[in-house]
């Protein structure tokens, strides 16, 4: 399993001299199952240059996978070149909601005045999905989503393929629900999808000292991140999404932070997700 | 994977609610497992939930030994508001007489409401207690 991280900001693109080496497009992840099917997580900015790059490699089936609907997890598709090509197949899967279906909610996006264009006049074969409550697989992949705590209705997603496995939390805010650290593992959210998983993907859009000005707005300080990767058990952890005040040098200094905390408890070495990062899982 | 060790999101939010109420409360899961009681509760159960753990809630009901108000009758299980909202997915609320952990005899009025996550999934009920 490939992983490639697209866009990794958090809340808004940053683009700048100061987001140069981290990026500034917000939320999007591919993950490669081969030559002929795409999955992608999340449709922030960082999936227009995708879009262009699935194009050249060819590819004309596309699954891209949301977390949720927050314009940084969203705002990219309606720039995402597979969905103006009616040779191709995207299929959108979201978490449900029990008052508008995913298609609906997704329709206000590409709707005037937010958008010239509507939803019916994409020319590519485009179907929606509640996520279902059990595993299913697209391209050989296992997947499965769950809820997780953040504002709105959120999932997180595990994918499994070939004996690796990759969890997806990029915007969650476990300790809303009570320290981490004072909690048996079954009451932590997003713990069932990150147990053991070779990499995870957490949110850490935060330093400590900022957490407490930010409580309920669906993000985790770092140390809550190498809080929840220990309960996981998890093998490897990758950081983001990034948060736009944040500063290439600032970043710097919560990666630094994160290996310190994931020092004393155990955690494999932390590192910050970069845009155009790749991370391969034997 | 292990999957469904990790509680409901649904529920994971229900026990921080209770573990910051002054009210008596209770949460089950769907499949009628008591998951959690708080503090409050504590004192009408008359041990903590970490000592007492997990447990079929018509058991924990069961040990209160129930009756209908006036003490003439045991309440059956279908006038049981836990199991109403487990049974019947539905809100209801019933006035009973239990004999505490303490010994001491007690009407109590529990209201049990049914908790349903995204897409109507039913992932358990929460019971409040609230003493006569």
């Amino acid at each position: 399993m490939r992983v490639t991280v697209w866009g990794c900001r958090g809340s808004v693109p940053t683009p700048g001299p100061d987001t140069v080496t981290y990026g500034g497009n917000t939320s999007c992840v591919e993950v490669a199952l081969g030559d002929d099917v795409a999955l992608v997580l999340d449709a922030g900015t960082g999936i227009r240059a995708l879009g262009f790059d699935l194009e050249r490699r060819g590819i004309r089936h596309v699954h891209v996978c949301l977390t949720h609907l927050h314009l940084d997890h969203l705002e990219g598709l309606r720039f995402f070149a597979p969905l103006w090509d009616e040779r191709t197949t995207v299929e959108i899967w979201g978490p449900p909601s029990h008052l508008l279906s995913l298609r609906e909610r997704i329709a206000r996006y590409f709707s005037p005045p937010l958008f010239p264009n509507e939803l019916r006049d994409v020319p590519a074969a485009l179907t929606f999905h509640d996520v279902p409550r059990t595993p299913w697989t697209i391209g050989g992949a296992s997947i499965t989503a769950d809820s997780v705590l953040h504002p709105g209705p959120t999932v997180g997603y595990r994918i499994e393929l070939g004996g690796a496995s990759f969890s997806y939390l990029p915007d969650h805010e476990p300790a809303l629900a009570g320290p981490l650290q004072a909690k048996p593992t079954e009451w932590i959210s997003g713990t069932a999808l990150a147990v053991n998983a070779d990499l995870v993907v957490h949110d850490a859009q935060y330093f400590e000292d900022e957490y407490p000005h930010h409580v309920g707005w669906g993000h985790s300080s770092v140390s809550d991140a190498v809080a929840f990767a220990h309960a996981a058990r998890a093998k490897r952890l990758l950081l983001f999404p990034l948060e736009p005040r944040h500063s290439d040098h600032a970043l710097e200094r919560l990666e630094d932070r994160a290996r310190e905390l994931a020092e004393t408890n155990g955690v494999a070495q932390p590192s910050l997700a970069r845009e155009g990062m790749v991370v391969e899982l034997l | 994977m292990e999957r469904r060790r990790q509680k409901h999101l649904v529920l994971i939010l229900a026990r921080e609610l209770a573990s910051n109420l002054a009210t008596p409360t209770l949460i089950a899961d769907a499949d009628g497992t008591l998951v959690f009681y708080n503090e409050a509760a504590e004192e009408v159960v008359g041990r903590p939930f970490a000592e007492a753990g997990e447990m079929p809630v018509d058991d924990w009901t069961s040990s209160f030994e129930p009756r209908t108000p006036g003490a003439a009758q045991p309440l059956p299980a279908e006038r049981r508001p836990t199991r109403i909202a487990l049974d019947e997915q539905r809100p209801a609320h019933e006035t009973f007489r239990i004999t505490s952990a303490d010994g001491v005899e007690r009407d109590v009025s529990v209201t049990a409401i049914p908790l349903f996550a995204q897409a109507e999934e039913f992932v358990g009920i929460v019971a409040i207690f609230w003493r006569e």
